[in-house]
C-alpha cells in the first residue's frame, strides 16, 4: 500500500503542489489530472524517488521510502517520458538488458513472446533506430509485460501510440490490477480499463 | 523469470557498455589515434635525437595517455541520462555503486586498454629499452582504471551541463596528477636502472582506493545530477 502524506515539491522557486494526500490500496488505479507544468511528472518523479520532497513523506507497506530504497525500486516499475532504449540495440537486446537491470533475467524466448504480444512479431532483431517511435514506445511498453513490480508508475505511457495498442496497454494495466497490482498515471487521452473504478487526482 | 544477483547486474552492465561501444567503434578508434598522433608527432617535432627522445618517452606517453583518457570521459554517462537508462539504473534493485563499477570497468575496456596495448609500439619510437617498456605497460595497466574512476566522478557532476566537457577536464586533470607523478616515475626509474617497487606499489594504493570510493562517490554525484 502506498500512503502519501502532506506532499510539497518545488522547482527551483516555484511551489508547484502542497498538502497532497492520497493513499493507494492492491488493486486500485489513479490518474494525476493537470494543466501542463502543474507538476504531473515532478510528482511521478517525487513517488520514484528522484525527487526529494519539500515536505510530507511517501510511505510504501508502513516504511519511508527513503529507508527501504533498494527494496522499493524492486516493487515498482517507471516507464518516463524517455523510453531509456538504445538505438543500436535491438528490441530484444534492449528488453532482456532493462529487464536485468531491473533485477530480472529474462530467457531469450519470453522477452521474444513479450515483444511479439506488443505487436512487433519479425522487428525483434532490428535496432531500433529504425523502429519509427510508436515502435520504440512498445518496445519501451513491453517492460510491463516482463516485470513483477506491484506499482508501475506511468507517465504518458500512450504518447505516440496508435488504437490499438492503446487497447493493448489497457488489457495490460486491467490484468495488472487483477493480479492486486497498483498503477499511478499521468495521460493527455482517454484510458479506460473495463470494470475498474479510476481514481482521479488533479493537481492544479 | 529468476531474481539476478549483484554479479550477474555487473556482468550485464560491462557487457551491454562494451556491445555499445563495438556498435559505435568511431569513439573508441578516436580515443586511440588522438593517443597515437599527439605521442608521434614529438619525435618529428623534436628531432631525431635519441638521448633526448628516451629521456622525454614516458613523461610524453603518460600525458598522452591522461589527456586521451579525458576525450571519451564526456560520453560516459550522458547516452544513458538523454535516452532515460540511467534513471532506470537509479531505480535498480541492486546498489547504484555496483552498476557505476560496471560503467566503469567498460568505460576502461574500451577506451583504456587499447592505450596500454598500443603504449610499447609507440615507445618503440623513443628508444626505449625493453625494460623500460614492461615497466611501462605494467604502470598504464595500474594506473589508467585510476584515470577511468576518477575521470567519472567529473563525469557524474558535469551531467547535462552546458559546456561540461571543458569544466570536466578542470576538475579531473588535478585529481590525476599523483597517477601521472607516479606513472612516469616508475618508467624513469626502470630507464635508469632504480628500484621501480615504490612506485608501482604507490600506484596499485591509488588503484585500490579509487576502487573502493570512486563507485560510491560516483553514485551520490549522479543522484544530485538527476534532481
Amino acid at each position: 500500500m502506498l500512503e502519501v502524506s502532506n506532499l510539497a515539491c518545488s522547482r527551483g522557486d516555484h511551489r508547484l503542489f502542497s498538502g497532497l494526500n492520497f493513499n493507494l490500496h492492491p488493486g486500485q488505479i489513479m490518474q494525476v489530472q493537470g494543466a501542463n507544468g502543474s507538476g504531473k511528472t515532478s510528482l511521478l518523479r517525487t513517488l520514484c524517488g528522484f525527487l526529494m520532497p519539500d515536505e510530507g513523506d511517501i510511505v510504501w507497506h508502513g516504511q519511508k521510502i527513503g529507508e527501504l530504497a533498494e527494496e522499493y525500486h524492486d516493487e515498482i516499475l517507471y516507464l518516463g517520458h524517455l523510453n531509456a532504449i538504445k538505438d543500436e540495440l535491438s528490441g530484444l537486446e534492449n528488453l532482456c538488458i532493462s529487464a536485468g537491470i531491473a533485477g530480472i533475467e529474462l530467457e531469450e524466448k519470453e522477452a521474444v513472446t513479450a515483444l511479439r504480444r506488443m505487436g512487433l512479431r519479425g522487428r525483434e532483431m532490428l535496432p531500433t533506430k529504425v523502429l519509427s517511435q510508436g515502435q520504440r514506445r512498445r518496445v519501451a511498453l513491453a517492460r510491463l509485460l516482463v516485470s513483477d513490480a506491484k506499482l508501475w508508475i506511468l507517465d504518458e505511457p500512450l504518447t505516440a501510440l496508435d488504437v490499438g495498442a492503446v487497447a493493448l496497454i489497457q488489457e495490460l494495466i486491467a490484468e495488472h490490477l487483477a493480479r492486486q497490482g497498483m498503477v499511478v498515471f499521468t495521460t493527455h487521452q482517454p484510458l479506460h480499463v473495463a470494470g475498474m473504478e479510476m481514481r482521479i487526482l488533479a493537481l492544479s | 523469470m529468476k531474481k539476478s544477483s549483484m554479479l550477474d547486474l555487473l556482468v550485464l552492465v560491462i557487457r551491454r557498455d562494451l556491445v555499445l561501444a563495438m556498435r559505435r567503434r568511431a569513439d573508441v578508434l578516436t580515443t586511440l589515434i588522438f593517443f597515437v598522433m599527439v605521442v608521434s608527432l614529438f619525435p618529428i617535432g623534436v628531432g631525431p635525437e635519441m638521448d633526448m627522445l628516451r629521456k622525454m618517452a614516458a613523461g610524453v606517453l603518460w600525458v598522452a595517455a591522461l589527456l586521451a583518457s579525458m576525450l571519451s570521459l564526456g560520453r560516459l554517462f550522458s547516452a544513458d541520462y538523454l535516452d532515460g537508462t540511467l534513471e532506470q539504473m537509479m531505480l535498480a534493485p541492486q546498489s547504484l555503486s555496483m552498476l557505476v563499477l560496471g560503467k566503469m570497468a567498460a568505460h576502461w575496456m574500451s577506451s583504456g586498454l587499447p592505450l596500454v596495448l598500443m603504449a610499447p609500439v609507440l615507445g618503440l619510437q623513443y628508444d626505449m629499452s625493453m625494460r623500460a617498456l614492461g615497466v611501462l605497460i605494467v604502470s598504464l595497466l595500474l594506473g589508467t582504471p585510476v584515470l577511468s574512476m576518477l575521470g567519472a566522478i567529473g563525469a557524474a557532476l558535469t551531467l547535462g551541463l552546458r559546456g561540461g566537457g571543458v569544466l570536466l577536464s578542470l576538475l579531473v586533470l588535478p585529481l590525476c596528477i599523483p597517477v601521472l607523478i607516479f606513472g612516469t616515475g616508475a618508467v624513469e626509474a626502470a630507464s635508469s636502472g632504480l628500484s621501480i617497487a615504490s612506485h608501482l606499489s604507490l600506484l596499485g594504493a591509488l588503484l585500490v582506493l579509487a576502487l573502493v570510493f570512486t563507485p560510491w562517490v560516483t553514485a551520490q554525484a549522479l543522484r544530485i545530477s538527476m534532481e
